[in-house]
């Protein structure tokens, strides 16, 4: 099993014909990704080989997915145009859209997130500013490494793509459920709650790692959610314990503003939720080996 | 990036929202053709980006232009919490204040909208307010896609219980400061106080304003607004080359990929530290995914260039970016600066984990740069940094 992808889903890419988006079709391909089409209004009706597998690029969002039936789209669209193509999938109503451009503006995202909800969120956004997400063995929607580890039982959620990585090889003889990278944003769609749920509701996952990093208050939240609704073992790990106030460390919702955001609040809130917190990556590594190997 | 009050003042002029005159001056000598230019009288105001200068003595009134100068003079050099004033802003006397009110629109993350703040009690700390008296603090959701309108603005404005004879003068401003926050890619726009006076008058007598850098693509006016001379001269050169980096106050600088990594790695590095002499990290620098050899010379000549920094560590994990290729990079980029007469003598501790890690791992090996180490685990590493950094304080 899996959460938000599968070995079914059909996956199309807008912003395919750029630079990155070729680079990472083609390794979403080469991860036996199902990508059935690529978007761009100024390239419909070419193909695009990738390795010997030829993909149509289509007009639009909506024309992509009558023709494929696709349900998941990828973006890799410059921050500039982000929020037009990201309002694009919402209208095509395609149930998942994955937004992996960085640097997109704090009035677009929230403007897209604003949309998507007065259409009653039928598109579940991931990102913006994040990595995608994997279904090893199944799927790869965004540029996680494919081959960093193998289908498992610990289902991954984090704010920080490189972080996923890190974890994701500490813990690959354990393999994954499921790894979703949801951004580090001010502004995101799926957040550390949602995934935490779907990862409560998938019978393979035994295991959940929550990464989270400074700034906002979603770890708090998701302290919060887990005490009341998460059954699984959640083992925690937080970003930033070093950083200064007042600074953007990287990812634009990265910031201890005053005394909100600190990577203390969020480990004590979760430690009081039940949650084992890692002082490092490895050690975080270590007390998810030693609830599911012992 | 956080604004000065000037230019707060500047952009709240542009969209209409009500404020007196003002210029910002350098030296005390402009202060008196910018007094008489506001005829005769003025406040002579700190610009620092730090709240408190009216009690730390950075706000005076002036009868006439030879007392601007003065209060100029006086004020211009002054050290408020820790911040230089390096402008003082010659402002227009308000008339007679009658009441301070408080507006503002901000990001709430929380709830992934934007969100109107308002109070009739301003003029204080705002988050004294909503400590203290929550309920004299309306906050009220705004739909990024609907705006503020005016009837929008009336809704907040009666929220907060304002008086009936400043609602619909505030409700106006509060359009205006709505226009600028779109206008501008405002993270944050806040008034306060904003003020009745004793002839009627709505005025924003001191903001602030927060930009969203994300959107300098189409602000191209916003470089402008940046504060070059008090920007660390090492942050602005890693700025100019496109990177990603904070100047901190330790020892060991740090390079790695990946946002969350770098931070994970100052943190590991302040652990480790503790156990040797407590040294710390001397810097966040993320260099990307990509990791080049040309990216990795740019950051490490910024790291080698801070003379705090007594050994680097650089933190890579390969993604797709695989580790042979970031070895060679390193390898490449020693070269590259030794190549440009950079002094190169500080220890540097490799770790690679990832893709193609023994790879990697075995040209830097091969290579046996004698100022390079390799470390193969995270918190191994953090620690001979550490170490190597103790050793050369």
């Amino acid at each position: 099993m899996a959460i938000f992808l599968t070995k079914d889903s059909k996956v199309i890419v807008q912003g395919m014909t750029g630079a990155t988006g070729m680079k990472h079709t083609k390794l979403m391909l080469g991860d036996g990704t199902n990508v059935v089409g690529g978007v761009n209004p100024r390239k419909a009706g070419t193909e695009v080989d990738f390795d010997g597998t030829s993909v149509p690029v289509f007009g639009s969002v909506a024309e992509a997915m009558e023709k494929t039936g696709a349900d998941v789209s990828v973006i890799f669209v410059p921050p500039k145009f982000a929020k037009a193509a990201v309002v694009e999938a919402i209208d095509a109503e395609i149930g998942l859209a994955v937004v992996i451009t960085e640097g997109i503006a704090v009035h677009d995202s929230a403007a897209f997130w604003a949309y998507a909800s007065s259409k009653g969120n039928k598109t579940r956004i991931i990102g913006p500013n994040c990595p995608g997400l994997i279904t090893p063995g199944q799927s790869n929607a965004g540029i996680i490494p494919g081959d960093i580890t193998k289908p498992g039982k610990i289902g991954l959620v984090s704010k920080s793509g490189t972080l996923t990585y890190q974890m994701m090889y500490e813990l690959r003889d354990i393999g994954f459920t499921s790894a979703v990278g949801i951004g580090g944003d001010p502004v995101i769609g799926t957040t550390h709650i949602d995934a935490l749920e779907a990862f409560e509701a998938d019978p393979e996952t035994e295991l959940i790692v929550m990464i989270g990093e400074i700034g906002g208050d979603a770890e708090e939240r998701a302290a919060d959610f887990i005490k009341a609704n998460v059954t699984k073992p959640v083992v925690g790990y937080v970003a930033g314990f070093t950083a200064p106030e007042g600074k953007t460390m990287g990812h634009a919702g990265a910031i201890v503003s005053g005394s909100s955001g600190t990577a203390q609040a969020k480990k004590e809130a979760l430690e009081a939720a039940g949650v084992k917190v890692g002082k490092t990556p490895s050690e975080t590594a270590r007390l998810a080996r030693e609830i599911l190997v012992g | 990036m956080d604004l000065f009050e000037y230019q707060a003042r500047d952009l709240f002029a542009k969209h209409g929202v009500p404020v007196l005159a003002g210029e910002v001056i350098d030296t005390p000598e402009a202060a008196r053709a910018a007094t008489e230019r506001l005829g005769g009288k003025s406040v002579v105001k700190a610009q620092v980006k730090v709240g408190g200068r009216g009690k730390a003595g950075g706000v005076k009134l002036a009868a006439n232009p030879d007392e601007a100068v003065a209060r100029a003079t006086d004020i211009l050099g002054m050290d408020i919490k820790g911040h230089t004033v390096h402008k003082v802003m010659i402002a227009e006397l308000s008339p007679e204040i009658e009441a301070e009110y408080y507006v503002s629109y901000l990001l709430d993350r929380t709830n992934r909208t934007f969100l109107a703040m308002a109070s009739v009690q301003g003029g204080m700390d705002i988050e004294e307010v909503a400590e203290k008296t929550p309920e004299a603090l309306a906050k009220v959701a705004v739909d990024s896609n609907e705006g503020v309108t005016i009837e929008k603005a009336r809704e907040i404005v009666a929220q907060a219980k304002f008086p009936a004879e400043v609602a619909e003068g505030v409700a106006e401003a509060m359009v205006t400061l709505w226009e600028t926050f779109v206008a501008e890619d405002a993270l944050l726009v806040e008034v306060n106080p904003l003020v009745k006076t004793k002839d009627g008058r709505i005025l924003a007598l001191d903001g602030k304003v927060s930009l969203d850098e994300n959107a300098d693509f189409r602000q191209p006016e916003h470089e402008a607004l940046e504060d070059k001379a008090a920007a660390n001269p090492l942050e602005a050169a890693a700025k100019a080359k496109g990177l990603n980096y904070v100047k901190l106050d330790g020892q060991v600088g740090i390079i790695g990929n990946g946002a969350g990594l770098v931070m994970s790695t100052l943190d590991v590095v302040a652990y480790a530290g503790e156990k040797h002499d407590n040294v710390k990290p001397a810097n966040f620098l993320d260099i990307g995914g990509g990791a080049s050899a040309e990216v990795m010379a740019n950051g490490l000549e910024i790291i080698l260039g801070d003379p705090d920094v007594k050994s680097v560590f650089v933190n890579v994990f390969g993604g797709i970016t695989a580790c042979d290729e970031v070895a060679n990079g390193i390898v490449q980029a020693l070269e590259l600066l030794k190549s440009k007469g950079e002094d190169v003598n500080k220890p540097l501790v490799v770790r690679l984990d990832g893709n193609n890690a023994e790879l990697g791992r075995k040209i830097l090996s091969d290579a046996n740069h004698p100022l390079v180490q390799r470390v193969d685990t995270m918190d191994g590493a953090a620690d001979k940094a550490a170490e190597l950094a103790a050793a050369a304080k």
